[in-house]
Order: C-alpha cells, then structure tokens, then sequence
C-alpha cells in the first residue's frame, strides 16, 4: 500500500489533486477539537515556516439555481486563508495551502500544514489514515444523523386531479 | 491587465515579511525618510524578512517592494528579475505584472542598463502628477561622499546646500535622461537606489550633477 502511494507521489497529477481535495474538504468541515485531536495523533509532525500568516477576509459566493441557471451573487462570507512551507531534508521544499471558513487561523494553519504533508509520500499515508478518513467519515454521519432528525418532519405535497 | 494568470509555482516560493503589518511599516518608514533626504542612505531594518528573497532581489529591493506593491500597482521588471522573482512578487504582493513600462506604477531593475528609456515610464499627469511610476533599481554600490563609481552631487528640496552620492554604477545617460524630465515637474519620476540592504532615494525634485 505505502509502496503503490509512493510511486503515485507527483508521477499523476490528476492522483495528487484528488488527494489534496479530499484532504482540504475534510479538514474545512471538520469541527477544531477533532481536528487538533487527529493532528496531535499524527505520528510525525514536521516543521513548517509561513509563507502567509492566517488572514481573515471576504469571499463571494455565486450561485447557479438548480445547479444549472446564470452565475448569480449570494453574498459575501467571512474566510481565512494561510500557507506553510516545508522544507524537506534534500533541500527542496513543499508548500500547502489553507482555506477554511470563518475566522480561526488555527483551522486555516492546520489546513495548510496537512495540505503540504498529503503532498508528500513519507507522510501521506498517514494523514490520509489518521485524520483525512476519520474526519470524513465523522462529518458523514453528523449529515445523516442531521437528515434522519428532519426527515420525520418532511411534508410531501401532492396536486390532486379530480377526475369528474 | 494582465491576459491569462499564469500559476505560481509554490514549491520554490520563498517567505515575504515576517510580521506582514508592522514590517511594512517599518519599511515605508525608511523609504520616507530616504525620500525625505534624497542622497540620505537608509537601511532597511534587519529581520524585516523571514528568510532571504529569490535571486537577483536584495534584502532591501524585496523589502520596498512587498511593502509599497499590490493589486492596484503593476509592476514592470527587467528580465533577470522576472526569471528569478516574478512568482514571489506575485504571490506576496498579489501585483500584476506589467509587459509595457507605460502602463507600471513600479518597475525594477537589477542591472540599471535593463532599464527602458525613463520617459518610456508613465509620468503621471499635472492633474495627477502622483500617479507616476517609481522606479526601483539594485546598483552594485551606494555610498556617501565621494568614492569609485559615478559620483553625484544632490541638491533641491530635502538638501541643505548640497548632498554628495556615489552611485557604483548609474548607467550611461541615465542621469541626463532624469534632468531632461525635470521641466515636465510636476510631473516626473522617482527613483529608490537599493544596494543589499541599504536604498538611498533620487525622487524628482532632487537635481544631480555629475562630477
């Protein structure tokens, strides 16, 4: 398994992107307290330099209705972004990236340090194992434990013709 | 502006300022006070950046630049700091990039001879003789007084009497280009001499003559 991550490290791209999307959607909708919990359980932590301090800002979000219709503005949200730099022992070095919502630069830092680690195949593995999966799957079932509460409420509508 | 972004490429990218707020400040001040008392030479604060700029920058041609440049400000290089700094500029700064000197409210030179004609640069206009391009240019040596190099002798407002500068080295014409623009005052240029960690300033008011 570490073998088959390690020859996908920068070989495929497409791989590489697909791995630090799952890795920033996981650590964005993860709550602070489990995500310093899985970042403290990580078995190697390395140094990182900061190549953008947390900066909180603003963010437009656009629309489409239905998923499908013209780009339209919804609003402004708060969001705050950082970058890190590892600096491996081969002299060459790793950047990550952050963006979370809100206002919590620890989130933001902690996202761009785990999105420079996942880039990396000594600690890939890891992070995909102790904090990319576990956090997924928690925010997975916080959704379904959301949808099953509501859906006792759900109303259904239905237009009846009448047949004279 | 700018056609298509290219993508910065985040692994060579080094650090910018260590404490973004205050080290700007920082540096404005030195560039003020360079400005203030053209021919005066300045050091940029020590510490102000977190590790050294990409090559060809110098400590204190990186620093003004991350602390004056943004996205309202494009910026001109030369071809040596293009290679060598673009993604850094861009990343720290979030400035565009200029390709035509005339459309730049900074520019900067490593070697003073990649320099364009001056009057190439925007000027600004009476109305709004501040919306001029300032150039910064990295030279090989700035001292006061009088040593080897092109030597200066500075005067106008700022001065008392006179002030001396040498320059290692002003390219050749440079310095009659910047008095024939003299007459256009209020419009004009300003120029930041960066030498390591030290600039001195040449802004448009100041008159040089070469000795």
């Amino acid at each position: 398994m570490s073998r088959q991550i390690f020859e996908m490290s920068n070989a495929d791209p497409a791989a590489l992107v697909a791995v630090r999307q799952r890795c920033a959607a996981a650590v964005a909708k993860a709550g602070m307290d489990e995500l310093e919990e899985a970042w403290a359980a990580l078995p190697e932590r390395p140094a990182y330099v900061w190549l953008r301090r947390p900066e909180t800002g603003l963010a437009m979000v656009r629309g489409r209705i239905g998923g499908t219709g013209a780009p339209f503005n919804l609003g402004e949200m708060t969001m705050t972004r950082a970058a890190v730099q590892i600096a491996l022992p081969d002299g060459a070095t790793v950047a990550g990236f952050g963006h979370v919502a809100g206002r919590n630069g620890r989130h933001a830092e902690l996202a761009a340090a785990l999105d420079a680690m996942v880039q990396h195949p000594a600690w890939r593995d890891a992070v995909e194992r102790q904090v990319v999966t576990p956090l997924a799957e928690r925010h997975r079932a916080r959704k379904a434990a959301q949808a099953a509460a509501v859906a006792s409420s759900k109303v259904e509508f239905f237009t009846m013709v009448r047949g004279d | 502006m700018e056609p298509a972004t290219q993508a910065i490429d985040a692994a060579r990218l080094a650090p910018g300022l260590a404490d973004p707020v205050h080290g700007a400040q920082s540096v404005f001040r030195a560039v003020l006070d360079a400005m203030a008392r053209p021919g005066r030479i300045v050091a940029v604060p020590e510490n102000v950046l977190a590790a050294a700029p990409p090559a060809p920058l110098g400590r204190a041609a990186a620093s003004v630049l991350l602390t004056l440049c943004d996205i309202d400000t494009p910026l001109w290089l030369d071809r040596r700091t293009q290679a060598g700094a673009a993604d850094y500029l861009r990343f720290h700064c979030g400035v565009p990039l200029a390709a035509d000197p005339a459309a730049a409210r900074f520019a900067m030179a490593v070697e003073a001879d990649a320099l364009p004609p001056l009057d190439a640069f925007d000027l600004g206009s009476d109305e709004y003789p501040d919306r001029s391009a300032t150039l910064v240019v990295e030279v090989a040596g700035l001292a006061a007084g009088k040593s080897g190099g092109t030597a200066l002798t500075l005067s106008g407002p700022g001065i008392a009497g006179s002030a001396a500068l040498t320059v290692d080295r002003l390219p050749d014409g440079f310095q009659a280009q910047r008095t024939a623009l003299a007459p256009l005052f209020p419009r004009g240029l300003d120029v930041v001499l960066t030498c390591g960690d030290r600039l001195a300033a040449l802004p448009r008011t100041t008159r040089a003559e070469e000795i």
